[in-house]
């Protein structure tokens, strides 16, 4: 197992941390949060013809370039740092992903060059209005019409959901229960029936949408009645994929705590130098060194592919989100009184940390997934 | 580097070993010899029975040692840090008198540095060295003094001057036990072991060459003893190994290590057990409550991210990389480990957690668990003292003001309690 990174792996992520930083420091974060989309077309692109990002861990024979998990897990750290305004977590981690678990070879070759080329933006939309994580929660029905199929049904909390060119879509066979009778589909996001509509999110940085689905057409993607699969194994690499990002974030928050306790003078003096924020300091980097551990370990057990890797993921994901929101919660409380204005960008990570707490599934949810995977 | 290539490291200290080591040996007689050719201390300066390979050509030997089943020299216990400070402050007659006694493991040593006015506050000892006639006369009472009732020398740290600020009134000695104004008594635990002695001085003597480094250099010596002390730390365990091996030299190291390891025997209790809380929550069935669930969700998530922290931390030095946060962490999150691990074996356990012994739940192991982890917090550094040095070496946030470092010792606020 890798415990530490190569330093190939330190020069591209120094390089991110630089490219980020530049393309994306909070003015834009604040401007880009302010509108319906969430993200520009524009910085889109550039930030794929640069450095090719969304093709990271696409297999070169789909256009890709190859990478594993543990560079994608370098890529979304440090996403979550900058708080970067696209739909990278979308395309790259969850529609891409559930292409290449659940795709057939040529289904693969037609769908995932142009999403690695960034010239599609394509999502997953599985959860529904009654927030469950799992297929078993999947009420949307597919039937079969024609050699396609029709989707009815109402899809939420979708990510870039209004925006996406493709949506990858989990619907069930009419009358099956469970994990039996799920199925992936593709629809274009301007389907004929399909009505979008931007959600009011907390967390502005990463815009999530409602899709109904009235009789709309779609392609079957992998094989019919055989998605429980390959969706679980899609939820469990986006999980720790969302723990390296919770990471990077909770990395800039605690940062920008030390940073703020050091110029803050009361009382004659920094507030850094008062012993009750020493230990706050003290105790916020264990959180988020332990955290990080979790995630790096998770993302090496990915490369690895490796069995334990459900439970590895939960643990990852349970434990960077109580980290995140903590985090958040004392870096608010070392700001003070500023801390709690919108002009203050704390708040900014604050509210990604609470949409990552929740989404995908809260900590003490994935702390049971945990334990039934270790079989306890 | 040339000169030490691993290869030949190897294939030197395994033809040595293939010559010379034999079981029927005796302890000291085999280790005098190692101490001689220079592999029982292959770090250590050429004029002192070492031959002054780098650090990582040590595992290396010790892997050669392990292949062949060889005793290396007597690593337990304190003698370990008494070797290491002498080698680095002691004057060439002590380093005479004492390493070579060390390695072998004839001599047995002990820490006289804590004391009950200065815990955190190492610096702040109160024990004195005055020096009359021709001899240094020592009066006071040092604490948490790990098998000084078999010790023979002892490191100690005593108040030379209180004319001057606390770190500089400070020296360093060898002292021996065995003598009448030494007592040793053992102090109980809360859980009930008595691992630890308290030894009181009343006009013990030190005689001058006994001095190490120069009166008021104290400090610096200890720290020293300190810094093998925290290196050490992780290993306690591993070195009190004793090999299973067949043969008189084997039954003499086996001896040695149970005498040297008893007063750790609680140690896995102090850490709190992670270990077992699957196999209770299983056999007591709580493992099928949802709140008990949590728990102990929690508790694994924390005991293997600080795990990972640890691995990632040592996968950095094995590198060469210089230390990252992950590297000053390990202490406070294994108290939070400890501390939680407490918690979840006490869900676990319901109503038979008031018990012990034989009444308890694995015969009394659980209480142990209970009241041995509050340790785990102070011992080796305080968790408070542990994020000063990380808010301050690591964070760099200001250095706690200080009010007792600018004046005489003697003007210095002392206790207040007993």
């Amino acid at each position: 197992m890798q415990f530490s990174f190569t330093s190939e792996q330190e020069e591209f992520r120094s390089v991110l941390r630089r490219f980020l930083g530049e393309k994306s420091p909070p003015a834009m974060v604040r401007r880009l949060m302010e509108t319906e989309a969430g993200w520009e077309r524009e910085s889109w692109r550039e930030l794929n013809q640069l450095l090719g990002l969304t093709a990271v861990h696409i297999p070169e024979a789909y256009g890709g370039q190859g990478f594993g998990p543990v560079e994608l897990c370098i890529v979304l750290e440090e996403m979550g740092h900058a708080l970067l305004c696209a739909p990278y977590f979308a395309s790259a981690v969850l529609g891409a992903t559930a292409i290449m678990n659940a795709g057939t070879e040529a289904q693969k070759r037609a769908l995932l060059p142009p999403i690695a080329a960034g010239d599609t933006v394509a999502t997953l939309a599985f959860t529904e209005p009654n927030g469950r994580w799992d297929g078993a929660g999947i009420e949307a029905t597919a039937t079969p019409a024609g050699g396609k199929y029709r989707l009815d049904g109402v899809k939420s909390f979708v990510l870039d959901g209004h925006t996406a060119d493709l949506i990858v879509v989990l619907a069930r066979s009419p009358g099956s229960t469970g994990d039996e009778g799920l199925s992936f589909f593709t629809v274009p996001g301007d389907a004929p029936g399909l009505a979008r509509r931007a959600l009011k999110v907390m967390d502005p940085t990463r815009k999530q949408a409602r899709l109904e689905f009235h009789a709309v057409e779609a392609d079957l993607l992998g094989e019919v009645g055989g998605a429980a699969a390959p969706f679980a194994k899609t939820l469990t690499q986006a999980a720790v994929c969302l723990a390296n990002e919770m990471v990077g974030g909770a990395e800039r928050l605690r940062q920008s705590a030390l940073d703020y306790a050091n110029l803050r003078v009361q009382f004659g003096r920094t507030i850094a130098s008062f012993q009750s924020m020493k230990h706050k300091q003290a105790d916020m980097l264990v959180d988020v060194e332990l955290a990080r551990s979790a995630a790096y370990y998770a993302a090496a057990a990915a490369d690895d592919d490796d069995a334990e890797l459900p439970a590895l993921a939960s643990l990852a994901k349970a434990c960077a989100s109580d980290a995140y929101m903590q985090t958040a919660i004392n870096t608010i409380q070392i700001h003070g009184g500023i801390g709690f204005t919108w002009d203050n960008d704390t708040h900014l990570w604050f509210k990604r940390a609470k949409s990552s707490e929740v989404f995908l599934g809260d900590p003490a949810y994935h702390r049971e997934l945990m334990m039934r995977a270790w079989n306890v | 580097m040339s000169e030490h290539s691993e290869a030949s490291v190897r294939a030197e200290v395994r033809a040595w070993l293939e010559a010379n080591w034999s079981v029927d040996c005796g302890l000291v007689a085999w280790r005098n010899k190692l101490i001689d050719s220079g592999w029982g201390v292959p770090s250590w300066p050429k004029g002192w029975f070492g031959r002054e390979l780098p650090m990582a050509l040590e595992a290396v030997v010790e892997d050669e040692f392990q292949r062949i089943g060889a005793v290396g020299v007597a690593k337990t216990g304190i003698r370990r840090l008494a070797a290491a400070t002498l080698l680095v402050h002691g004057r060439p007659a002590q380093k005479e008198k004492f390493l070579r006694r060390s390695l072998t493991g004839e001599d047995t040593w002990c820490q006289l540095f804590s004391e009950p006015g200065s815990g955190s506050d190492l610096a702040g000892a109160t024990t004195r060295a005055e020096f009359k006639g021709n001899r240094w006369v020592i009066n006071g009472q040092k604490v948490w003094t790990t098998s000084a009732h078999h010790a023979d020398w002892g490191l100690l740290l005593a108040r030379t001057d209180v004319n001057v600020p606390k770190h500089q009134g400070l020296s360093y000695f060898v002292l021996d036990i065995h003598q009448p104004g030494v007592e040793v008594r053992p102090l109980r635990q809360m859980n009930g072991h008595a691992s630890f002695n308290q030894v009181f001085f009343t006009d013990a003597e030190v005689p001058p060459e006994y001095l190490v480094s120069e009166v008021g250099r104290g400090w610096a010596v200890a720290t020293t003893t300190l810094m093998h002390e925290r290196r050490g730390a992780d290993g306690i365990r591993t070195w009190g190994m004793a090999s299973g091996g067949v043969g008189r030299i084997y039954d003499e190291e086996r001896a040695e290590i149970v005498t040297v390891m008893e007063p750790y025997k609680w140690y896995p209790q102090r850490a709190g057990r992670v270990d077992l809380i699957l196999e209770r929550a299983k056999a007591t069935g709580r493992a099928s409550d949802p709140v008990v669930r949590q728990e102990i969700a929690k508790l694994l998530t924390l005991a293997k991210a600080a795990e990972w922290t640890a691995r990632r931390a040592r996968a950095a030095q094995m590198q060469g990389k210089p230390q990252g946060p992950e590297g000053s962490l390990g202490k406070l999150a294994s108290s939070h480990v400890a501390r939680a691990a407490a918690r979840v074996h006490t869900l676990i356990s319901g109503a038979d957690a008031m018990l012990t012994g034989e009444d308890g739940a694995m015969d009394g192991l659980i209480a142990e668990i209970l009241v041995s982890v509050p340790a785990g917090s102070i011992a080796g550094g305080t968790d408070e003292i542990q994020r000063n040095i990380i808010s301050e070496r690591v964070l760099g946030m200001p250095k706690e003001p200080r009010t007792d470092n600018d004046r005489p010792f003697r003007d210095v606020p002392k206790n207040l309690v007993g």
